[in-house]
């Protein structure tokens, strides 16, 4: 058991006795995972299934998510919804780079994810990660409000593990680590870098 | 609707000069088109559609076509004397016809409830001359549809208001919906490649390791 945790078995104990121990760590990151606001923009169909996540049928705001922001400056999730086409790329990652940390990527949908069924275009980018790192990746053409809602569950329990201090502590927490990354520039043929080499780093395919 | 020759007559008769051409369409659909010449295009235009019999005021679509250059083989019969009896021989004779680069236009009338009459215009090469007077000033809802044939295919519009790209960015070069075009090359992560896809993710696969000769030992039978 690490500095800062509590066991498990004493905590149970000293609750039925009426008293509730926490770290600060935990009664932080408690706040932090149950209102995450997301920014307010959609690209494609996926949109459309976002939007029916945050109405009440589906209702994210059980989970504190439904401040749709339409500042990035007061956002803290990114659901990239949809095709980013090349030509959108560079405005996404601006709004990405306008957001305050800590903050954090749902990449929604095949699209998103590596350009889905429009992956051999010449207009779209084969995946929001080749210039920011994403945090959750949700497949489907379009996802459902389910998986997106799990999506977010999945956020909320990275939050929730997220440490704040140490060698091991979160990334916004160390000056180090970049929450800003370079925007892409619009070349002849193509976004100038096609990639970010320091987010995307694809596995090598050793086949003949 | 008056058949294609009835309004090619008379669009020949209205603007004086005139080439039109009847482009016919061997399909179920029996399409056929009007081919117009590119200095009468715009007094031609303006004729479908201020004409009382014809009035095409709406134009519904227009779009590119790429044709690259191709070779068309004629079969012909030529009488040749051979062993001093007469006979007919197939000569074939192969005709190289240059590219060119087409826009079509699809046109309806609102008013008379007929169409489409379809009108191609044909660009002197895929190159330099890759140039066509715009019908825009005649049909305002060519405007951005004429932009979109500059942006991806490189026609040039001559006389259209405000001719810039519409899908890509500006600093652009290329037109993507030419046949000629190379996409550029992305596809250094494909977990599933088949087909073309396959042949261009090959140029980013690493070499395989080198064999040390262990694959090569087997099981030996006890």
């Amino acid at each position: 058991m690490s500095e800062g945790q509590i066991d498990e078995g004493l905590r149970a104990e000293l609750q039925r006795q009426g008293v509730w121990v926490t770290s600060m760590q935990e009664l932080y990151n408690w706040g932090r995972k149950n209102s995450i606001w997301p920014l307010q923009f959609g690209l494609a169909c996926c949109a459309i299934e976002m939007i029916a996540t945050a109405a009440s049928r589906y209702d994210i705001a059980r989970f504190g998510g439904e401040v749709f922001r339409p500042s990035p400056r007061q956002a803290d999730l990114m659901i990239v919804a949809g095709t980013v086409t090349k030509k959108m790329a560079p405005q996404i990652v601006r709004l990405y780079n306008q957001m305050p940390d800590p903050k954090y990527v749902i990449s929604m949908g095949a699209c998103a994810i590596s350009g889905g069924p429009f992956k051999q275009g010449y207009n779209v980018l084969k995946g929001i990660d080749r210039y920011i790192p994403v945090d959750v990746y949700i497949p489907g053409c379009p996802p459902r409000p389910e998986a997106l809602l799990h999506a977010f569950m999945e956020l909320q329990r990275k939050i929730d593990s997220q440490k704040l201090s140490g060698a091991d502590k979160a990334e916004h927490l160390d000056p180090e680590q970049p929450s800003e990354f370079p925007v892409p520039n619009f070349g002849h043929h193509d976004l100038e870098p096609p990639a970010n080499p320091e987010v995307y780093q694809p596995p090598k395919l050793e086949r003949v | 609707m008056e058949t294609l020759e009835q309004i090619k007559n008379r669009a020949e008769l209205a603007a004086r000069g005139a080439k039109i051409d009847i482009v016919v369409n061997p399909g179920p659909s029996q399409q056929s088109s009007l081919l117009i010449d590119h200095e009468h295009a715009v007094a031609v235009a303006q004729f479908l559609r201020d004409h009382p019999a014809l009035t095409f005021d709406f134009c519904s679509n227009v779009t590119g076509v790429d044709w690259l250059d191709r070779t068309v083989k004629k079969t012909t019969k030529v009488k040749q004397v051979v062993d001093g009896v007469e006979k007919g021989v197939d000569q074939t004779s192969e005709e190289t016809i240059p590219g060119y680069l087409e826009a079509v236009y699809h046109l309806y009338s609102m008013k008379l409830k007929h169409g489409p009459l379809i009108i191609r215009m044909r660009t002197m090469n895929r190159t330099d001359g890759a140039k066509l007077p715009s019908l825009t000033p005649v049909w305002r809802s060519a405007e951005l549809q004429e932009r979109e044939i500059y942006d991806l295919y490189g026609i040039q519009f001559d006389g259209h208001p405000d001719l810039r790209r519409i899908l890509m960015w500006d600093e652009f070069v290329d037109h993507p919906m030419r046949k000629d075009y190379t996409p550029p090359d992305d596809f250094e992560w494909e977990p599933t490649p088949h087909d073309d896809v396959l042949e261009r993710a090959k140029k980013h696969y690493a070499p395989r390791p080198q064999l040390d000769g262990a694959e090569q030992i087997t099981a030996q039978p006890q």
